[in-house]
């Protein structure tokens, strides 16, 4: 079953920057993108777990501070050519600025 | 209305000048073309091997007609403008049409000279420049036996050679007693006369060609001695007039070409000039290497962004002939005041030269083994200061241990496909020759993207350059000269500084729109290096951009491989006390800290902290006056000393108490890679001051000031910068040398390569020599001090500053249950 859960506002987030949400999914990564889109992925990199919340945001990715990969954050998928993938999650902002995480 | 640009000339300047300025604004001009060639843009360069039989026309071709109307350009081909009006601002072209400009790019190129002697407009007779020519020539080989080329210089050799190839036998005629004499010197020109005669080339030498005979077409050749000799073709490469007369006709000044400034605007301002009909600066380019380079500047200006500038080229050449490789670069001749150093080995058919003047490489001349062009030629380029590198410098780069792996005897030519190049991330030579092969890569960044070789501690870069050009040729070596800061640019770390000072432009995003950044946010490559370049420029006024930091100088710790942190506090000097070591004891207690070590750097580090514990365990730090070390930054690290007079029988100043001195002067500066300093109080350098980036020793007449060592993948120990009296003096010689620093280095340049870069010359210059410009520096030091010393700690743990680093945004997981 898929719930919406209400996570926080988006002026919780910085513009280009992330915050976590703990799940039962683990750590969840909400990233704020200079055009205030957006996204949820895993806060877990494909290649070596690093968390990607901690990344560069720039345009739709994010960079992995530990190893430099770049996450697409539409897609939870590794930019080519690294491959690999990180789950994704579906939020909304409401005109509000409420953000609701479907689980 | 949109402004109306017209270009006169079809070739490889004008083009890409136009496509240079789509990319800044495609929307500001509507743009003709007049060519007087019947086709698009092509690749002038690859006629040889076209003519060689190794290419097809369609190989060569850059621009098809589609790209023009895709970029909604009006191309008139085999149109030959003939007269410009200036005062109407108006060009007419020989077919009838006239057409308005409110700017115009003059890009005619040149034409091949043809010796005015007898029978010189006989059919047969022809230069080496365009499709057209080739034509001919090829047309003459399948018909014809004999081929003159006159003129033993590259173009002539690449024609005479390509002649070969389609079955012509072949006389080059050189006036002079050495082939290309602009490129190379005796020795190799005796190499490659050698061995271009045992390809079946002929050589005329020292020959004056008097006429060419034949009635309808020719038939031969008489030179001034009286010899004759039979041609059905004669290629006349002795050199290239730049096209000016249409320039001059409508009264544009010009002398031996159009003459322009560093913004490659002509005496008309309204009108510009690029390529080789231009002269800048009193020369001429007959490369495309610095049409280029002047193509980029002219279409800043031609969009009205004004502030690039060129300022010359360097340039370099390779002679393009299948299986012969020569590279010449620079005034390889030498002068009175320079020496060359010179490697010889003719049975293996190698040659090397390199002139030196000043330390510095002027000049290059490579036969046989030219694998090492590209990195002399960037030595000489940047000017780098090669006194260190002199006894190994003609076995090349791959000799000098750059590599960072012990084993670098090999060139990269030799190695073999799983030798390891890159440490890092385990990247093999194989695995990079066929991504270059098979994906098509030009440069570094697109090596490093799609191998990842030479993308973390960069040590390999150099030879994965000297893969790109062993496997690319010269492709690789027509590449443009400045690296630019990352892929989000073109502009190198210098104009991107230069451009912020001269445009005062005060954050990331100005930055990026006004130098027209090709992604929306940069990348995690530029950003922090923008951030770093604005709040040097700005101390007082620049806000830190958070966004733009690396995590460790967003959070203040280093994050570790599993996500956790470490928290390294200052210990001045080394010196610390029972009650600090108490807390530091507490708090790994309280904070269950798993790993507590010390550092080489006299300092504790706490490892293993979670993200939220970070602010709990600062606020207790800060309760004893402990602060933030930063040991995560590119910043000041640490100020290692030695117990100096205090205790040590040797000791003959107070180290110790000047290392303190030093940390409270410099803690909290940013800097565009690590700094770290130590104090040694005698020349024992029990603090091992000589491998850090400032390093002072002490001596029983004061202190000697030491700079640029290094420890970490490659060790170097520091040059000496002067030596002084007074405490005071070290303060001031230190704040004035991080001040340079801080301002000249590019971003993640470390004071070693640093000052290997510019030459201790010009850092005891403006440091010891200049006593008004060391005092500057200080006064700029201080300045930027007053707002870089809080302790970011403290803001954190009790100021109330970025406190959402450190909490989740929200625990849902219970939540999750209830609503299961
Ligand atoms: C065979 C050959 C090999 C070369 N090899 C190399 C090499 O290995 N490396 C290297 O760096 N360089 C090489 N060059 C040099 C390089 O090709 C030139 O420097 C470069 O093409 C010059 O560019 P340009 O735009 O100034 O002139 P061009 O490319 O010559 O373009 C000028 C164009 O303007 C047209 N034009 C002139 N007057 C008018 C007018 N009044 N109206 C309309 N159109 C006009 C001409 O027809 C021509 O098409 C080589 C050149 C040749 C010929
Ligand atoms: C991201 C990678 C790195 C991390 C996280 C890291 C971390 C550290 C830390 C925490 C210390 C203790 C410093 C202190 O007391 O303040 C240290 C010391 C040191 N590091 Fe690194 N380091 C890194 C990369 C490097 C590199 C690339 C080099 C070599 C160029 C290097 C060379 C050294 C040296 C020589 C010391 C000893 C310092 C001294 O004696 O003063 N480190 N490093
Ligand atoms: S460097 Fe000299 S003064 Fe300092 S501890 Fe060593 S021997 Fe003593
Ligand atoms: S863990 Fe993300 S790049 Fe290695």
């Amino acid at each position: 079953m898929v719930n919406r859960i209400n996570i926080g506002t988006i002026n919780d987030i910085p513009k280009l920057g992330a915050r976590v949400v703990q799940s039962k999914q683990g750590e969840i990564a909400v990233f704020r993108t200079a055009d205030d889109s957006v996204f949820a992925i895993s806060d877990s990199c494909p290649h070596k777990n690093g968390p990607l919340s901690q990344g560069i945001v720039s345009g739709h990715t994010v960079t992995c501070p530990l190893h430099n990969w770049r996450i697409n954050l539409e897609t939870g998928e590794a930019i080519a050519p690294d491959e690999g993938c990180t789950g994704r999650f579906t939020v909304y902002v409401e005109a509000d600025g409420q953000l609701f995480l479907e689980i | 209305m949109k402004e109306k640009l017209i270009c006169i000339g079809n070739g490889m300047a004008g083009i890409r000048t136009i496509e240079e300025l789509l990319k800044l604004n495609p929307e500001q001009y509507d743009i003709t073309v007049f060519g007087a060639e019947p086709y698009g843009n092509y690749n002038r360069i690859l006629l040889s091997p076209v003519l060689a039989g190794e290419k097809k026309f369609d190989d060569i071709i850059l621009n098809e007609e589609q790209w023009y109307q895709e970029n909604n350009i009006t191309l008139y081909t085999g149109h030959t403008i003939e007269r410009i009006d200036r005062a109407k601002r108006t060009v007419y072209s020989d077919k009838g049409i006239s057409l308005k400009y409110d700017r115009l790019l003059l890009a005619t190129g040149s034409s091949p000279f043809i010796i005015p002697v007898p029978g010189h407009t006989l059919p047969g007779v022809i230069g080496f420049r365009d499709i057209k020519d080739v034509e001919i020539m090829l047309d003459a080989a399948k018909t014809s036996k004999h081929a003159v080329v006159i003129g033993g210089g590259l173009l002539g050799l690449e024609a005479a050679n390509g002649l070969l190839k389609q079955g012509m036998e072949v006389t080059v005629v050189h006036l002079l007693d050495s082939l290309m004499e602009q490129q190379l010197d005796k020795a190799a020109a005796a190499l490659l006369k050698n061995s271009l005669e045992q390809t079946g080339l002929n050589f005329l030498m020292e020959a004056e060609t008097a006429e060419i005979l034949g009635d309808t077409k020719v038939s031969g050749v008489r030179f001034k001695n009286g010899e004759e000799i039979p041609a059905d073709l004669v290629v006349m490469a002795v050199g290239i007039r730049p096209n000016i007369e249409l320039a001059k006709k409508c009264g544009l000044y010009s002398e031996r070409g159009i003459v322009v400034n560093d913004t490659l605007q002509t005496y008309d301002p309204r009108i510009y000039a690029v390529g080789e009909c231009v002269q800048h600066r009193n020369k001429l380019y007959g490369l495309v290497a610095p049409l280029f380079e002047q193509a980029k500047v002219c279409a800043n200006h031609l969009a009205n962004l004004g502030y690039a500038r060129y300022e010359g080229s360097i340039t370099s050449t390779k002679l393009k002939v299948t299986g012969i490789d020569v590279f010449s670069a620079g005034n390889f001749h030498g002068g009175k005041d320079s020496e060359e150093l010179i490697f010889q080995d003719p049975s293996q058919g190698i040659y090397k030269k390199i002139v030196v003047e000043n330390n510095q490489i002027k000049g290059t001349v490579l036969y046989g083994d030219t694998l090492d062009g590209a990195w002399y030629f960037q030595l000489m380029r940047d000017g780098v200061d090669i006194s260190a590198q002199r006894e190994r410098l003609l076995f090349g780069q791959a000799h000098l241990g750059n590599s960072g792996h012990s084993d670098d005897t090999n060139a990269v030519a030799a190695m073999s496909d799983n030798t390891e190049i890159c440490g890092c991330n385990g990247v093999c030579k194989g695995d990079i020759v066929n991504a270059i092969i098979e994906k098509k890569l030009f440069t570094l960044d697109d090596v490093r993207s799609q191998t990842k070789a030479s993308s973390s501690c960069g040590s390999c870069t150099a030879l994965v350059e000297q893969l790109l050009a062993f496997t690319l040729g010269s492709d690789y070596s027509a590449t443009p000269k400045t690296k630019p800061l990352c892929a989000c640019t073109e502009y190198p770390h210098a104009d991107v500084k230069r451009v912020i000072k001269e445009q005062h432009l005060t954050s990331t995003r100005e930055v990026m729109d006004f130098m027209n950044w090709t992604t929306p946010d940069g990348c995690h490559v530029c950003r922090p290096a923008l951030n770093y370049y604005l709040l040097c420029a700005w101390p007082a006024e620049y806000k830190d951009e958070s966004q733009s930091r690396f995590i460790n100088e967003r959070i203040h710790a280093n994050i570790q491989k599993d996500g956790t942190y470490s928290v390294v506090p200052r210990v001045w000097g080394g010196i610390t006390n029972p009650q600090e070591l108490r807390k530091m004891a507490e708090v790994a207690e309280k904070f269950n800290v798993p790993t507590v070590k010390f550092t080489g750097g006299q300092r504790i580090d706490f490892l293993g902290v979670k993200k939220q514990d970070l602010p709990g365990i600062w606020e207790e730090l800060n309760k004893v006056g402990l602060v933030s070390g930063h040991a995560y930054g590119k910043a000041l690290r640490t100020v290692k000393t030695c117990v100096g007079t205090d205790w040590c029988r040797f000791g003959t100043q107070d180290s110790t108490g000047m290392g303190i001195k030093l940390e409270k002067l410099t803690w909290g500066s940013w800097t565009p890679h690590k700094f770290k300093m130590a104090v040694s109080g005698c020349p024992r350098n029990c603090a091992e001051a000589t491998i850090k980036d400032f390093g002072v020793v002490a001596v029983d007449s004061g202190w000697e000031l030491y700079i640029g060592g290094n420890g970490g993948i490659k060790v170097r120990v520091t040059d000496l910068l002067c030596k002084v009296e007074s405490e005071d003096e070290v303060l001031e010689y230190c704040s004035a040398f991080i001040q340079m620093y801080r301002e000249e280095a590019h971003y993640l340049e470390r004071t070693a390569p640093w000052i290997e870069r510019v030459g201790l010359a010009e850092i005891k210059n403006k440091i010891v020599e200049n006593a008004d410009n060391r005092k500057a520096l200080y006064q700029r030091f201080l300045e930027s001090q007053k707002y870089a010393q809080q302790d970011p700690w403290e803001e954190r743990a009790t100021k109330g500053v970025a406190q959402h680093e450190f909490k989740v945004l929200k625990d849902i997981s219970t939540q999750q249950q209830e609503l299961v």
